[in-house]
Formats: structure tokens, sequence, C-alpha cells
């Protein structure tokens, strides 16, 4: 059942921020404090917010749990892959081979404190990226989950 | 009677454990060489500024590996425990 219109409201403005925010968190990972975990945290916590405000079969006829879940699993999958990859270039699993191939993600970093640069840090910001789309999935499902359950009581 | 006995044995307990865990040293540890190793080499072997997130993701890589399938794993119990039950379906329910 849907919460009052304030509340509704108050979600849909909140919605976009939060996401903004999250994916602030994710994509900057490498460069301040947060990374994928935590940013994926603070998406999923706005998708629990737009799951609280409306019904639940609302939330349902819009995502969906299964299309949640295919998020999670393509995000493990990027996660993997990406370092899988490495072994294609003769290096170990989960070696940082992006360091070593083309100008993308590649730039050099000054030793010590600097305000840094988004273009640097090898795979690092991708496997930022496929674990923050991994838990956001994962966190919003299983809230989606536990709503499914208390909705045969009511 | 059993209660004062399981309230003693619980304040005995607490207080010891209290008491080595106030007796322990903090700030200095002893051994230092990785904490070190990663602070001065971490920023030139990975690129990242944030130093945790290269020891999360490069260094530990495949720690965060089984991070994230603990999640995958838990989602999947989460989904079996919340699953569409068969009207004909034998389980216990309170």
């Amino acid at each position: 059942m849907n919460m009052s219109k304030i509340v509704r409201s108050a979600a849909n403005l909140l919605f976009p921020f939060i996401l903004v925010f999250g994916f602030y968190i994710v994509l900057h990972g490498h460069l301040t404090p947060g990374g994928g975990f935590q940013g994926g945290a603070v998406i999923a916590t706005g998708f629990v917010l737009m799951f609280v405000a409306y019904s639940y079969d609302f939330i349902t006829g819009c995502i969906g749990a299964e299309s949640l879940h295919t998020t999670e699993t393509i995000g493990l999958l990027l996660f993997i892959v990406t370092a899988l990859v490495a072994l294609g270039f003769g290096v170990t699993f989960f070696t940082n081979w992006m360091l070593d191939v083309g100008p993308v993600l590649n730039n050099p970093v000054a030793y010590g404190p600097n305000p840094g640069d988004l273009n640097t840090a090898g795979f690092i910001p991708v496997m930022n990226l496929a674990v923050g789309i991994e838990v956001l999935g994962a966190l919003s499902v299983i809230v989606l989950y536990m709503l499914s359950g208390t909705k045969e009581e009511i | 009677m059993k209660n004062l006995v399981i309230g003693a044995t619980v304040l005995i307990l607490s207080l010891g454990i209290l008491y080595a865990g106030v007796g322990l040293e903090f700030g200095a540890p002893p051994f230092t060489d990785m904490d070190d190793y990663f602070v001065s080499h971490g920023q030139e072997q990975t690129g990242g500024n944030n130093i945790v997130t290269d020891i999360v993701f490069d260094f530990r890589g495949f720690d965060t590996l089984g991070e994230a399938t603990v999640l995958f794993t838990a989602v999947l119990g989460a989904g079996l425990a919340f699953r569409k039950r068969r009207e004909d379906e034998d389980y216990e329910y309170e």
C-alpha cells in the first residue's frame, strides 16, 4: 500500500540525488574515501526508499526482482571477467593489467598527497564499478524479497 | 541460586575480558613492515591515490572476490527463504 503523498513526493525528490551521490562515491573510489561497496550501499538505500514509499505491486510492476538479480549477476561477472582478462596478457590472475595497456585509465600518478586524477589507477575504477553494480543489485533485491514476505500476511 | 551462579560467572568472565582488553597496547604495533610497504609503494604500483582501495582491489583482490561471492550467496539464500511457495508444499510455518 502506498504511503502518503508527502512521503512519495519527498522520495521522488531525494531519489536522483541519492543516485548521483552513490555513483560519485563509486566512480571516485580510487581517489577519495569510499569505493564500490560503500557507493553501492548508498544507491541501494535510494532504491529501498522507493520500495518503502510505494506499494509492493507498483514496485514490482516497475522493476521486479528478476532484473535486480540480473544486475547483481552482471556486476559479479564483470568483476571476474576483468580479473580474468589479465591471463590474456601473460600475467597472473588479478594483476592490474590496464597499467601496461593503452592510455585508458593510465595517467602517471604523482607520489604523495595530490588532488588526484580520475584517469588513473588501471582496472581499479572498473572493479569499483563492478562491485558497486553488484552491491546495489544485491542489497535492494534482499529488501524486495523481504517485502514480498510481508505481503502475504497483509 | 542458579541465576546467581550464572550472573557471577558472566560478571567474572566479562571482568577478565575487560582486564585483558585494557592491558593491550594500542597505537604502536611491533611489526609494521607490511603497512610501511603499502603506504610507501601503493601509489606508484597501482596508480590509485586511495590506499585502502588499492589494497582492497589490487593487493588483495582475492579477498574482494570472496566478499562478492559471499554477497551473491546471501542473495541466493534470501531468495530461497522468500520464494513463492506452492499450495501443496509441505513446510512448517509459525
